[in-house]
């Protein structure tokens, strides 16, 4: 048997490697470093960051706030006219959000609700994006405060302590460490679906990839570039939760 | 025994549940340093009638005084009340999130304005009482159920109630784990406490009450020293629900 390793088959080998090599390089330059074209990525990638924080925020306060209406109204027996409008509310509102894709939202909130007014897309954006975040949120609240056992709240009742002190002493912190896996996946989903801010005119990550794409007709590197860069954050995302809810558990059982 | 003070009066207490009457006109006074024991079969409205004690149920109709005071009034301040009124329940609610000790402390701290170092030294000096000092910083789920009953009846008196309500307090307890819980409540019926108690353990109703009430449905249908109630039952269902149990 003749051996494989022969002189020829390793500078075949190795002339094959450094064109691959500078065929890539030509092409990482085309892409990131001419023109400053990183530039895209690092500035789309700030404003993907900037929107899905402060939706992220926005669905946290009002995705709570909704919660609590929907659960107070479900437990308290006698219903005030006022909470009963509320709840309902509230009710439409999730039903609507999680009945429409979220870039339809984003386009009735752009072109529709903002039409006349001159507003920053990015503004835009987290707006749309907070908005459709509560609704989801709020459900994820709601299943954690729905499954604290009854006895809790009653525990909390009787030691003398009101219905937002029970709330916020016994309740609340229970039913965030329930739902706090579910809750990381919901924001792991937002800052994925950020990614269409584009059709709104906001260079977030995925516009500047794909702004790339057209000015140098490779799609190969940019848009790869762009989806490891969101799976970082998102691998990043997951286990900082997994270390937190660590952390929580060492607490309590 | 001549209890003078009365620190619960409730009048024409109803709770209707849409056609259930789960309490039908109960009419009652419970004095200090009493310890009532209530009996009944089940569904006959005994845990209603205490849980309505401190408007865990909204009553439908009538009226509970305590100190003279109508709690029921639109006025009252329900969460001022509460705090003159511990209570334990059947499963305990200890909070699984806190330490024992934080169980012990959170409410005297929160709503009595007590320094931390004030609820601890207390929280502790509750906790030797019923010998589980050591346990201060274990989690709830960490105990046995006994201990935990133990621990819920403390965090109730951290609150230094005028009135002590039970709920089936060893209901949910194995059995080798009864005699401890009932053994503190002992010890606390001795000390003066006043204590409404709703318990299936006849002996200990027998034993330590002052009073028993037996209810059923919605109503309360016999009263009396524990020996009249256990020895010389009067009614039909009293002497029906006697042959049960005992």
């Amino acid at each position: 048997m003749a051996p494989i390793f022969t002189g020829a088959f390793i500078n075949g080998l190795i002339n094959w490697l450094l064109q691959q090599w500078s065929a890539f390089s030509a092409d990482f330059y085309l892409n990131f470093i001419k023109e400053d074209r990183w530039k895209y990525l690092v500035r789309g990638l700030g404003i993907t960051l900037e929107v899905a924080f402060f939706a992220a925020i926005i669905g946290i306060i009002l995705g709570a706030l909704f919660a609590i209406i929907r659960t107070t109204a479900d437990k308290s027996d006698k219903k005030g006219f006022l909470l009963r409008c509320v709840n309902w509310m509230v009710k439409l509102y999730i039903t609507v959000v999680r009945g429409t894709p979220v870039v339809v939202q984003l386009l009735i909130i752009n072109f529709v609700i903002f039409s006349s007014v001159l507003i920053d897309a990015a503004i835009v954006a987290i707006i749309a994006f907070g908005l459709n975040s509560a609704a989801y949120v709020a459900e994820v609240f709601r299943s954690g405060i729905m499954s604290i056992d009854e006895g809790q709240f009653e525990a909390g009742r009787s030691l003398g302590f009101g219905y937002w002190d029970t709330m916020k002493y016994i309740i609340m912190p229970q039913a965030i460490k329930n739902v706090l896996p579910a809750l990381a996946n919901e924001f792991i989903t937002l800052l994925k679906e950020t990614s269409v801010s584009g059709y709104i005119g906001l260079m977030d990550l995925t516009k500047a990839g794909d702004i790339i794409r057209s000015r140098t007709f490779a799609p190969f590197l940019p848009l790869i570039a762009v989806a490891l860069i969101y799976l970082i954050m998102v691998v990043a995302l997951s286990s900082g939760v997994t270390k937190l809810e660590r952390r929580l558990r060492n607490g309590s059982r | 025994m001549a209890h003078a003070e009365p620190i619960l009066e409730v009048k024409g207490l109803k709770k209707y549940y849409g056609e259930v009457h789960a309490l039908d006109d109960v009419t009652e006074t419970i004095c200090k340093g009493e310890v009532v024991a209530i009996i009944g079969p089940s569904g006959s409205g005994k845990s209603t009638f205490l849980r309505s004690l401190n408007l865990l149920e909204t009553p439908t109709a009538g009226q509970i005084l305590m100190d003279g005071v109508d709690i029921t009034g639109a006025k009252a301040d329900v969460n001022k009340l509460r705090q003159k009124m511990g209570m334990v329940f059947q499963q305990f609610n200890l909070f699984p999130h806190m330490t024992v000790l934080k169980n012990l402390t959170l409410a005297p701290m929160k709503l009595q304005k007590k320094t931390q170092a004030e609820a601890e030294a207390q929280a502790m000096s509750l906790l030797k009482r019923v010998g589980l000092a050591e346990r201060a910083a274990a989690y709830p789920a960490q105990l046995s159920g006994g201990q935990k009953q133990r621990i819920a009846i403390m965090r109730a008196l951290a609150m230094q109630p005028e009135v002590m309500l039970f709920d089936e307090p060893t209901s949910a307890l194995d059995p080798e784990m009864v005699g401890e819980v009932l053994e503190v409540m002992r010890d606390l019926a001795k000390a003066g406490m006043t204590m409404v108690v709703v318990t299936h353990e006849m002996g200990f109703a027998r034993e330590v009450a002052s009073r028993v009430i037996f209810m059923d449905e919605g109503r309360i249908v016999e009263e009396g020293k524990p020996e009249a109630i256990f020895d010389d039952p009067r009614s039909e269902r009293l002497k029906n629900f006697l042959a049960k149990v005992l």
